[in-house]
């Protein structure tokens, strides 16, 4: 669905589902050069189960209007007024990589707007290399294509996002690719000068998960465990055989792991 | 920064898809000899019904096996996903049914196999489906038979019967700029001597039953998606942007962003058409994938050394093969098919319609038959078999002359064939 956030168009996926906000909501935030789509089964499964789902695109990403926002803090912000246009009081916020640090932010700046956060293929500090920044910036076919390689850990996946015949590497891949230029360096330039992670996860009062990949190549797991270790009674799981993009290579242990830490 | 590695072409050909068994270790695919699949609990059961988790159902839709396949050709390709269909027939009429409905029209190019060409002729006007031929070469006449109600421009990238190279990039700008997809049958070259999706292709199909299977045991198809076309911003597909009420009101667009097209190929066609390939079939053909690189190599080394010899035998009027500076494409095949233009040929007897009879019947190593892509080589005369009704006025409109011979050369010793071939010029000259 749209809303409108400030001027623009926020698009929203809600899984198939009529948007109903009086139901528990939770929103997903996709990462770096992403869109909504990324959460396809996850969110899908939510919305047919109990939950207001709103997979956003981020502003300059996907369907959803305007530039992309230049800091963590401002992607934050416009989650919080995503919640308030879409009439929610507060969320369970589920994010990706970049995503995850907008979720643990929103969590940290404004507490009464988030009831639990799940932070998936999360690290902090989540810097990126100068040459690959620069390679965003200047490069960006083949930084997309270097990136593509560092975040999947296997040429093979049981059952496949968004299904059986899906090459997930490709579907990555073509994803970004289909995203406006200039997005790319925008999102990671973010990521790289966010330097608030440590303060925020020591202000996280509610209920947080980290979900990270045991050979993720583009969020060190031990920068992952660092971060868990400064949110109060985090929960931390590791899908040990999986890249960057769990979504994509564990689609159903992925949803697995967010539906017990929603039930707990 | 340095370039990671990803898995190169040959390497691909033999893992992408698939990992040992994780419950027997097996390390060939296994044949999931199976029409269903258990569900956990009622909640999975519902759950996979309406596509909140990945997993199969029913083996007309999805299957393991058959997942490997459809994984490891989308990666040969670049695609983003594929679908393994019954026979490339199938691969074609999915790809149509999918975003193509009564009141719409298709642009192809007219040198096409003729199963393709019977298709769009006869069968699919019959439900609506319009089809405008156009000569593959005349960009302008690709642009100029496009209506408001096209829906879709498709060629082969190496046309039947006189090898005419499709001009992707030209064609796909062409089909673009109308806000429509290009599909081509990739059946002559695979993604070892072209990468369609590279040069501007959006949706990909092969008859697999040729060089992707190679040894001519196994009917099947698949087709690909390239998950490069915005079907949103063309507006003409509301197949995949609005909500499909034969499947929980899914907006095909919006659940994928860059698979709206298989999801619907899959959910819909498959489902509905059921023109699906047995797992048997898919595990024939990922045994010949698994050496594709090596057996394109050797069928278009060997084609080299047969297209010089015809070349130099006084018997032969013409050969069409577009490495010859002769080929009206040879500069174009140069651009997109630096690895070499494939394994099919054809060429001219000056003994005419006999002659042909005669040539064929006097071969001994080629196989006199309907099919191209065998490691076996492989020989036909139209005039006398396939176009044995028509006239050679009318074979010349086709393209073919009596004494047309069409060959697709296996990976014997290249001097078998050229000796079998030998034998079959002198029995020409009568």
């Amino acid at each position: 669905m749209e809303l409108r956030v400030g001027s623009e168009v926020a698009y929203a996926y809600t899984g198939g589902k009529t948007f109903d906000a009086k139901l528990p909501a939770i929103v997903f935030i996709h990462g770096g050069e992403q869109d909504h789509s990324v959460w396809a089964l996850q969110s899908r499964y939510l919305a047919h189960h109990g939950y207001a789902v709103l997979a956003v695109d981020l502003p300059g990403h996907g369907r959803s209007g305007g530039a992309p926002l230049a800091s963590i803090e401002a992607m934050a912000d416009w989650i919080v007024a995503l919640l308030g246009a879409a009439k929610i009081g507060a969320a369970t916020l589920v994010g990706h990589s970049m995503g995850s640090l907008v979720a643990l932010d929103c969590a940290a700046r404004h507490p009464e707007r988030v009831r639990r956060v799940a932070l998936i293929g999360t690290a902090f500090p989540m810097r990126v290399s100068p040459d690959l920044l620069e390679a965003t910036k200047n490069r960006e076919a083949d930084a997309l294509r270097t990136i593509n390689v560092w975040s999947h850990a296997a040429y093979a996946h049981y059952p496949g996002n968004p299904g059986p015949g899906s090459w997930v590497r490709g579907g990555a891949l073509r994803l970004t690719q289909r995203q406006k230029p200039g997005v790319l360096h925008a999102d990671f330039a973010a990521c790289d000068g966010y330097a608030a992670g440590l303060e925020c996860a020591a202000r996280v009062g509610c209920p947080a998960l980290f979900l990270l990949a045991g050979r993720d190549a583009m969020a060190a797991v031990r920068h992952g465990l660092d971060l868990a270790k400064a949110v109060p009674g985090s929960i931390v799981k590791t899908l040990d055989d999986s890249g960057h993009n769990l979504m994509g290579e564990k689609p159903d242990e992925v949803l697995d792991v967010l539906v017990e830490f929603l039930r707990a | 920064m340095a370039a990671p590695r990803s898995l190169q072409f040959d390497t691909l050909s033999l893992h992408a898809g698939q990992r040992p068994d994780p419950v027997t270790g097996a390390r060939a695919t296994p044949i999931y000899f199976t029409t269903s699949f258990v569900f956990r609990d009622a909640d999975h059961a519902a759950a996979l019904f309406n596509m909140e988790r990945g997993g199969h159902v029913y083996s007309r839709i999805s299957n393991p096996t058959n997942a490997v396949l459809e994984e490891r050709v989308a990666a040969l390709e670049g695609g983003v996903g594929a679908i393994a269909t019954a026979s490339g027939q199938a691969a074609l009429h999915l790809a149509i049914a999918t975003i193509a409905a009564a009141g719409s029209h298709v642009v192809a190019s007219r040198a096409l196999y003729g199963g393709s060409h019977n298709l769009l002729s006869y069968t699919l006007p019959r439900f609506g489906v319009e089809t405008s031929f156009v000569d593959p070469r005349d960009l302008g006449a690709w642009k100029n038979a496009i209506r408001p109600n096209t829906r879709l421009l498709f060629g082969e990238t190496l046309g039947n019967p006189g090898l005419d190279v499709l001009d992707i990039p030209s064609v796909s700008a062409i089909a673009h700029e109308a806000r429509l997809p290009l599909l081509v049958d990739s059946t002559f070259t695979t993604p070892y001597l072209l990468k369609p999706f590279d040069r501007g292709a959006d949706l990909i199909y092969h008859s697999a039953t040729k060089f992707l299977g190679g040894h001519g045991v196994a009917i099947g198809g698949v087709l690909v998606d390239g998950g490069t076309f915005d079907w949103e911003a063309s507006g003409r597909f509301p197949e995949l942007t609005e909500p499909y009420a034969g499947f929980h009101g899914m907006d095909f667009q919006e659940e994928s962003t860059v698979a709206a097209f298989l999801l619907r190929a899959r959910r819909e066609g498959l489902r509905d058409f059921g023109a699906c390939m047995s797992p048997a079939t898919a595990f024939q053909i990922l045994q010949g994938i698994g050496t594709l690189p090596l057996r394109m190599e050797r069928h278009v080394a060997n084609t080299r050394k047969v297209v010089a010899f015809l070349g130099s035998q006084a018997a032969v009027e013409s050969i069409a093969y577009p490495e010859l500076e002769s080929h009206p494409d040879h500069a174009l095949a140069k651009k997109l098919l630096p690895r070499g233009c494939g394994a099919v040929l054809s060429f001219g007897l000056k003994a005419g319609r006999d002659g042909g009879r005669r040539f064929i019947e006097a071969l001994r190593i080629f196989s006199h038959l309907a099919n191209v892509g065998d490691a076996k080589s492989l020989v036909i005369h139209p005039a006398s078999t396939t176009h044995f009704r028509m006239s050679d006025a009318a074979l010349l409109q086709a393209g073919i002359t009596p004494g047309t011979i069409r060959l697709s050369i296996g990976l014997e010793d290249p001097d078998d064939l050229i000796e079998d071939l030998s034998r079959g010029l002198r029995a020409a000259k009568g």
